[in-house]
């Protein structure tokens, strides 16, 4: 054996090492099977016990490690062992939920209860396809464990309930309650005089006013530019009404070439084409373009209401950031200036072949208490999907004027869930169309069609199950 | 002696060897099974479907863009790296000439060798992150001294007509240092006579590393390509970090398009190992390939 030998037989272990990293996803689908029910725990019912919890059963929680930490979680796992001594909670808590998951769904062990959350979340779609997830609507009619008379769907906020259904089965329960919309310095807007604009004209107006005072009027996260499609949408739905979101979300024939979506990525063009958009902000990730933003080099930034406990490290004293929604195109818009999109967020779900489906879905009863949800906002500066749980708490600035955009938008409040359904669509092919619109390489009609080009690819692919939203 | 000699090879062949088969060799057998059904990854349950995948995968624009890329990644990072690789590993072995006769580097060669290794000795990921903020469009290491010198700045990785060349750029900067090193190796076995002769003959540099030094180093150099080529039809792990594809594909690669059809932004299992069994024989024929056309007769040095 000479050299040339051992090089030539190590390169040939090489070249057979590089494509097993992808095949490795193949691991067994022989196994698992149908064992689940078989040996599931199940108590009796009782109106103390009304989903019938084994009170001795073990209860296995996984929680995604992201921006809320896995603190909360623990607090509700002590409530929990609080009504049940004697069941041994195992939690831990990781990024990877997809990676470590995966084969215990496959191998028909699943945990009782998944935060499936963050960018490695299971794609939705898949999950419910293959009847992975547990029917939660016991727990909807099931009465709240801290409001007296009423059902955990009567504490609930409206849209929250709709939100993890698919074709009308209740499976995804999603705990927080997110506001989207555009932020800016309370404290830069005061300093400087100017403020926040309510119609289109104005705001262009406003930014060509910032621009004067040497500050960009706006930066977005370039290399995630989906996040300018939340704000696009919702100026389409304030002039068009609710039915441009629901024909999105249905993947209706040109939902993306609206009247309204057309007016709105019309409108959006112009911070494009007038240079309001801060130099580089395309090669900016999310949190270099948001600490940007709290440097005060731009006045602007499309978000939801996680941003303020996102950026807490990086925000100076005193900046004081406030939500508001986005400026109306005109007075023929269908619904108010005070109209935002608000939507429950942050998916838990309980597998079907969970050995404690009925422990999952008290361990949400639990998290949907008044208490629960309290102690969850106190903890990490976020809203629940539980009606008033934020009464009597002190909410930091950001929240706060979350919870009063909530209270003025009301009834008219709005929301898609196209990106449940298909997350590949606002992941993948709506984020590169808005890529190539806020970087000015395309115009209005081209990233419309370049949506409509992914809408119809995701209609037209047989092996993605459809959703239909109900009106 | 003779008597105990198979028992004593198997005992040290069959373990390694059934290690290989459970871990290496089943799972890519399973592959080409779950290729050939709709798995879709969170059940037990999958039906085959014969070769749809790989007919959806024809027409898949997606993976052509990704598969255009990492033909161009195939064309020129094996290539560039190689060159700059000689071209380093020639100066820090023979560069210095000036004066005295004899075969010696440039000054400072034992500092460079140490230095053209550092990406070696750094994880991947540490080379992706690093590179992200070099590339940072306002606060980069590369854009303030593109405006230091007066000169406008791309976005780098936020520009399609950029994005893809600073990703390569990242991809042979943190290979030439490995290869600067094995072709350094190699140069040393050469025998210092072969050089003092040329010299003698009053051949230059240029004519040197020519006739000379690539045909005694045409084994390793092969090697080379071999290992290149594969890691240019791989790159997922630079490409996932620094850009994820993006912008609007234009970094795209076909690993990336796998690990996202499979654990990205769907959980199509049996359509991504599709895209891994056409993976596989891609990497087997360019290997084969690459072996084949650089064949040449041997040099024996004694």
């Amino acid at each position: 054996m000479n050299r040339r030998d051992i090089l030539r037989r190590t390169a040939a272990a090489g070249l057979l090492a590089t494509p097993a990293a992808g095949l490795l996803a193949g691991c067994a689908t022989g196994g698992g099977g149908d064992d689940g029910g078989g040996d599931s725990y199940r108590g009796t019912k009782s109106e103390q016990n009304p989903l019938g919890v084994a009170e001795d059963a073990p209860l296995e929680v996984v929680i995604f490690n992201g921006g809320f930490g896995e603190e909360y979680a623990q607090a509700h796992q002590a409530m929990y062992t609080d009504r049940y001594p004697k069941a041994k909670i195992n939690h831990s808590a990781t990024q990877e939920i997809s990676k470590t998951l995966q084969p215990r769904f496959v191998d028909g062990t699943p945990p009782d209860v998944v935060n499936n959350s963050g960018a490695g979340q299971i794609d939705f779609n898949g999950l419910v396809s293959q009847n992975a997830l547990a029917d939660l609507g016991e727990l909807l009619d099931a009465p709240s464990l801290d409001v007296p008379g009423r059902t955990v769907r009567e504490t609930l906020l409206p849209g929250a309930v709709e939100v993890g259904s698919y074709d009308g089965k209740f499976l995804v329960m999603n705990y927080t309650y997110t506001v989207y919309g555009i932020w800016h310095s309370t404290k830069l807007f005061a300093d400087r005089g100017w403020a926040y604009a309510k119609t289109w004209d104005d705001h262009i107006a406003l930014c060509k006013q910032i621009k004067a005072a040497g500050i960009a009027p706006w930066t977005y996260a370039g290399i995630h530019p989906r996040y300018m499609s939340w704000p696009v949408i919702s100026t389409a739905i304030k002039f068009g009404g609710p039915q441009v979101a629901t024909a999105i979300d249905n993947l209706e024939p040109n939902a993306w070439r609206s009247d309204a979506m057309r007016m709105a990525a019309d409108a959006w063009h112009q911070i494009v084409k007038d240079r309001y958009i801060l130099e580089g902000s395309p090669g900016l990730d999310h949190k270099q373009s948001q600490t940007a933003w709290c440097q005060g080099k731009a006045a602007f930034i499309s978000c939801g209401s996680w941003l303020e406990s996102e950026q807490a490290d990086v925000t100076p004293a005193g900046f004081d950031m406030t939500v508001q929604p986005t400026p109306s195109l005109g007075a023929s818009d269908k619904l108010p200036f005070e109209a935002i999109r608000g939507t429950a967020g942050e998916p838990f779900m309980v597998p079907a072949k969970a050995k404690n489906v009925a422990g999952g879905l008290e361990y949400f009863r639990v998290m949907l208490s008044r208490q629960g949800a309290q102690d969850f906002t106190r903890k990490v500066a976020s809203l629940t999907v539980v009606a008033g749980a934020t009464d009597g708490v002190e909410l930091p600035f950001g929240l706060g004027t979350v919870v009063k955009a909530l209270d003025a938008s009301g009834t008219n409040g709005f929301n898609w869930v196209y990106n449940n359904y298909y997350r590949k669509l606002e992941r993948n092919l709506v984020d590169a169309a808005c890529g190539e619109f806020f970087s000015g390489r395309i115009g209005p009609a081209e990233f419309l069609d370049q949506c409509q080009k992914g809408a119809d690819s995701i209609a037209q692919d047989s092996s993605i199950t459809k959703y239909k939203r109900a009106d | 002696m003779k008597h105990g000699k198979y028992p004593l090879i198997a005992t040290f062949l069959v373990p390694p060897l059934l290690l290989y088969v459970v871990f290496v060799v089943s799972p890519y057998l399973q592959a080409f099974q779950i290729s050939t059904t709709d798995w879709l990854g969170y059940s037990a349950e999958a039906n085959p479907v014969g070769l749809a995948n790989f007919k959806a995968l024809w027409r898949d624009d997606y993976v052509w863009n990704a598969l255009k890329n990492n033909a161009i990644l195939l064309a020129l990072v094996p290539v560039l790296t190689i060159v700059l690789g000689l071209f380093f590993a020639t100066m820090l072995n023979m560069g210095g000439r000036k004066g005295r006769a004899g075969v010696t580097g440039v000054r400072g060669t034992a500092v460079y060798r140490t230095v053209y290794f550092f990406p070696q000795v750094l994880s991947v990921v540490i080379i992706a992150l690093l590179w992200k903020e070099v590339y940072h469009p306002s606060k980069g290491l590369l854009t303030s001294a593109t405006n230091a010198v007066g000169l406008a700045a791309p976005t780098w990785l936020g520009d399609p007509r950029t994005a893809f060349w600073c990703v390569l750029a990242v991809m042979i900067w943190s290979n030439v240092g490995f290869y600067v090193v094995l072709f350094g190796a190699a140069m040393s076995a050469v025998p210092k006579e072969i050089y003092e002769a040329v010299m003698l003959d009053g051949a230059n540099r240029l004519t040197t590393l020519r006739k000379v030094t690539i045909p005694l180093l045409w084994d390793t150099v092969q090697v080379a390509w071999v290992y290149l080529a594969i890691f240019a039809l791989d790159g997922f792990i630079l490409v996932q970090l620094m850009t994820n594809g993006g912008p609007n594909f234009s970094t795209d690669v076909i690993g990336v398009r796998m690990y996202d059809t499979a654990f990205g932004s769907e959980t199509k299992f049996g359509y991504a190992s599709a895209i891994g069994v056409v993976m596989f024989f891609l990497t087997l024929s360019v290997a084969v390939l690459a072996l084949r056309m650089g064949r040449r007769d041997r040099i024996e040095y004694s």
